[in-house]
């Protein structure tokens, strides 16, 4: 007898339809494991889990998942290159010291990359910034300035550049309304830029 | 400080069971000796299954012995791991048979110093051979195979329990389906070969020690072991796990008695610690497995690159620490996630806070019981093995 686990937030459930079944994936930055649960139970996929919080990674080992308390930042380089299918960061980007190293290390670890993360090009960020002058707090971004864990915030845009500088391509892309339903612009066009709270882009090497 | 003499109990009274092993082949240990035949002193908990797929192999840590979840057989203790092991814990018996076998070079029941060497008919003492934790585990894969079983469902223990876990992920990949090495290292480190070296300069400095030969000449050096012992405990603690069991209290005293008696509490603890240690433990015994701990370095066996050592490997493991454990701390188990990670091994890492030291692993912490158990629960079900009850 198998506990039903309980529904998938939205866009974790638009991330685990980009996974193949039967795959290696390691989510970074993986919280309380709901992602590897799904996919262990519904994908028979072999995932791995990384986390930074104590507290979310006794909580994955307790409910027999693979994780290792660890640092986006610093742990991935010991990963060889091609260990997993997919690499998994989910809306964490902004919190790494270095974007750029770690989105190197994904393409370089995992056959794909799946990246998603809080777009601060949305036009209530440049709404509050250009009319309020104050840091933008939104539903999305929800911390005042001086104790957000979003050190790198960046949008849509700009993390297609970033993707450009990396040599990574991006094979598909969903952007995302507030409510994380998929919106019909093109994922990385200056619509999207304008209009989605989130982007989720599936990621190879180029 | 009076100590009593340690009964020199032979394995045929103690509970459990004793098999003979090393016959007609000996073990080949890694100081060139072979040995054999020899016994291997061992006690299970639980039922194995019809397909021998449920064992649970426990491996003991320096000071401890295979009376994991009983009452210990000489000082009538609780066993050393009762919080983790039995019907429904963590290493539920219910689901699995628990073994635990006395390491060699032991005291209790499996060969070591102090047993009879069939050749001369006297104690080993010390012309008994220098041991490793490699020939720890060759002597534990003889019992595993004795016992009929082909692959154990896993391997764990804390400590220099630990490093016989990792050794048997390593020597033996496709033997063991998860191993969770608890509060251990891939090698000893300077500091912990250092207190070794502490505690054997104690048992040798002993003028009863009679350069090992202690046995046949009538003596026991309970004094240069008991305080081996006391240096070791304080190892095992921490700061404030002391601090807050004794602080500075005075033992059954109103004032300083300006003398060297057990004024603080901390003292006379240590002091009683010392004292029973003697009457369970052989001090020929603590220089052999304290020696075979210091020379444990898996990484200088794979030239320096510990994640060769679990290429390729199959095994699950869990590697579990302890924030306050400063003989076998994080960084040392961190070290070792790193090398699987390298070797893109399945692995689960968790620190669990804890302010008592390196001995945690044996107290009543329940987010480590809880992790261990969900680890083993997790496990148990890719193995294809039944359910919780």
């Amino acid at each position: 007898m198998t506990t039903p686990l309980p529904p998938l937030r939205a866009d974790l459930s638009l991330i685990a339809e980009m996974i193949e079944p039967k795959s290696r994936l390691l989510d970074v930055g993986c919280g309380d494991g709901a992602l590897l649960a799904w996919l262990d139970r519904h994908k028979d996929v072999d995932g791995r889990g990384m986390e930074l919080s104590m507290g979310g990674v006794n909580a994955c080992v307790s409910n027999g998942l693979s994780v290792i308390q660890g640092d986006a930042d610093t742990d991935l380089k010991d990963y060889p290159s091609d260990a997993f299918d997919y690499v998994v960061l989910s809306q964490t980007l902004q919190a790494t010291r270095n974007p750029h190293t770690v989105l190197e290390d994904m393409a370089r670890i995992g056959r794909h990359a799946i990246v998603s993360f809080p777009n601060f090009g949305h036009w209530r960020v440049r709404f509050g910034l250009m009319f309020r002058g104050r840091m933008p707090v939104t539903e999305t971004l929800s911390a005042q300035w001086y104790d957000t864990p979003n050190i790198h915030l960046c949008t849509i845009r700009d993390f297609v550049e970033l993707c450009r500088e990396v040599g990574v391509v991006i094979e598909r892309g969903i952007a995302l309304d507030g409510l994380a339903r998929p919106l019909a612009h093109a994922a990385t066009g200056r619509r999207a830029n304008l209009f989605a709270e989130n982007g989720i882009y599936l990621l190879r090497r180029g | 400080m009076s100590v009593r003499h340690a009964p020199s109990a032979p394995a045929t009274n103690l509970p459990g069971h004793q098999v003979v092993l090393g016959e007609p082949e000996p073990l080949r240990l890694d100081c060139g000796i072979a040995l054999g035949p020899f016994p291997v002193a061992y006690q299970t908990y639980g039922e194995l299954n019809a397909d021998k797929s449920n064992a649970i192999l426990v491996c003991h840590a320096l000071t401890l012995d295979q009376f994991v979840a009983e009452d210990h057989p000489i000082t009538g203790k609780p066993g050393w791991w009762d919080m983790v092991v039995g019907p429904g814990k963590a290493l539920d018996t219910d689901r699995f048979q628990v073994i635990c076998a006395n390491v060699l070079g032991g005291c209790m029941g499996t060969v070591g110093p102090k047993e009879i060497n069939p050749e001369t008919g006297e104690p080993w003492g010390l012309d008994f051979p220098v041991i490793t934790i490699g020939d720890m585990v060759r002597a534990q894969k003889m019992l595993v195979d004795h016992l009929g079983i082909e692959q154990l469902f896993c391997v764990t223990g804390g400590s220099m329990g630990a490093m016989q876990a990792l050794e048997w992920a390593v020597r033996y990949p496709g033997q063991i389906f998860a191993s969770i090495p608890i509060a251990g290292a891939a090698r000893h480190t300077a500091q912990n070969i250092a207190f070794h070296e502490v505690g054997r300069q104690a048992i040798m400095a002993d003028p009863d020690w009679r350069g090992g030969d202690y046995m046949r000449q009538g003596v026991i050096p309970n004094r240069g072991l008991a305080v081996a012992r006391m240096a070791g405990h304080i190892t095992y603690l921490s700061e404030v796990a002391l601090h807050r069991k004794f602080g500075r209290n005075l033992q059954d005293r109103e004032g300083l008695s300006y003398g060297f008696d057990a004024d603080f509490q901390v003292e006379s603890y240590l002091r009683h610690q010392g004292m029973t240690f003697v009457e369970r433990f052989d001090a020929n015994s603590y220089l052999y497995i304290t020696r075979a701990m210091d020379y444990f370095d898996l990484p200088a066996e794979f030239d320096g690159q510990l994640p060769r050592a679990f290429e390729g490997t199959e095994t699950r493991f869990c590697v579990i620490s302890f924030t306050s454990d400063w003989l076998f701390p994080t960084s040392e188990n961190r070290a070792v996630v790193h090398a699987l990670n390298a070797a893109a091994a399945n692995v689960s890492f968790v620190e669990v806070e804890s302010d008592k030291g390196h001995d945690a692993f044996l107290l009543d912490e329940p987010e480590f019981a809880k992790v261990l158990a969900g680890f083993i629960d997790g496990c148990a079900e890719h193995h294809g093995l039944n359910a919780k009850r």
